[in-house]
């Protein structure tokens, strides 16, 4: 397996995704869209940690647990910034970033 | 070319393709279809590693969960049709210039660098072995991360009821 693809192929795909969550965190105004992004910079590390686990320690499960808690605390996450968002569009009747700009109403 | 080779070529392909398709969507709802894609094709890369039980976690917990969520909040708060507006130009320099930078940086330091890959006995990851370090508290063991997180989702189970619970109608009215 490991003499078939060198552990960099791994690292080169993840860079390449956290990065495309950057840049949808960046460029997008929307606050469904930069909770997507996030998700994409979580999943982009959690391919670092298995990788890195098969590869250099197989004989340990560190990065694979690291992996299941990060899973877990992503959904958490997600529950509740959703919450959060569905009570912003309650208050102002938009999720775009540009119009949630008042700390109090 | 090996069909492992193939299999994960194909996966890198997509994990890629989907995750720039995701932000560069104009439809919110096509977004989140992508976002689901993406997160497929990452299961399908543990499946590649032997990490079966991973595997399963990531197409029940972020595929059928987390994806369902965001796309239960898309309804609740779009238009099915909703297109964005073109972002700001500012923005998509700013987005584009971080990104490229960032990916340069990151990527030409990692191929400089060597990690050796040990000769160590690969260990099967089963759910009997899972299972027993998850709770162990021996060397190694996980079981004050495993208590400390369910702890956080009990809290953000409450967080998420409180924060989306509708207001008390006599507190509103005495606004």
């Amino acid at each position: 397996m490991s003499h078939t693809i060198p552990l960099h192929y791994f690292l080169i795909v993840s860079t390449l995704m956290f990065f495309t969550g950057v840049a949808g965190f960046i460029i997008r105004r929307n606050l469904i869209t930069i909770l997507m992004s996030v998700e994409l910079m979580l999943n982009s590390v959690n391919i670092n940690f298995v990788a890195f686990n098969r590869y250099l320690y197989p004989d340990q499960m560190q990065g694979h647990f690291f992996t299941l808690f990060i899973v877990a605390i992503a959904a958490a996450e997600a529950a509740v910034a959703i919450a959060l968002i569905i009570n912003i569009y309650r208050k102002f009747n938009s999720i775009e970033v540009d119009h949630v700009d008042e700390m109090k109403y | 070319m090996s069909l492992e080779q193939i299999m994960f070529t194909l996966f890198a392909v997509m994990i890629m393709v989907f995750s720039i398709l995701t932000i560069a969507s104009r439809r919110i709802l096509r977004a989140a279809t992508f976002l689901l894609f993406v997160l497929l094709s990452t299961a399908g890369l543990y499946f590649w590693l032997n990490y079966e039980f991973l595997a399963g976690v990531q197409v029940a917990l972020y595929a059928g969960g987390i994806v369902v969520l965001i796309i239960f909040s898309i309804l609740l708060t779009h238009h099915i049709n909703h297109r964005f507006d073109k972002p700001a130009l500012g923005n998509l320099i700013a987005g584009i210039g971080v990104a490229v930078l960032g990916s340069a940086l990151a990527i030409s330091t990692l191929l400089s660098f060597d990690f050796g890959t040990k000769a160590t006995e690969a260990i099967p990851v089963d759910v009997n072995a899972i299972g027993k370090q998850l709770v162990s508290t021996e060397h190694n063991g996980y079981a004050l991360p495993f208590e400390v997180i369910s702890i956080l989702l009990l809290a953000a189970l409450i967080g998420a009821i409180v924060v989306a619970r509708k207001e008390d109608v006599t507190e509103t009215e005495s606004k």
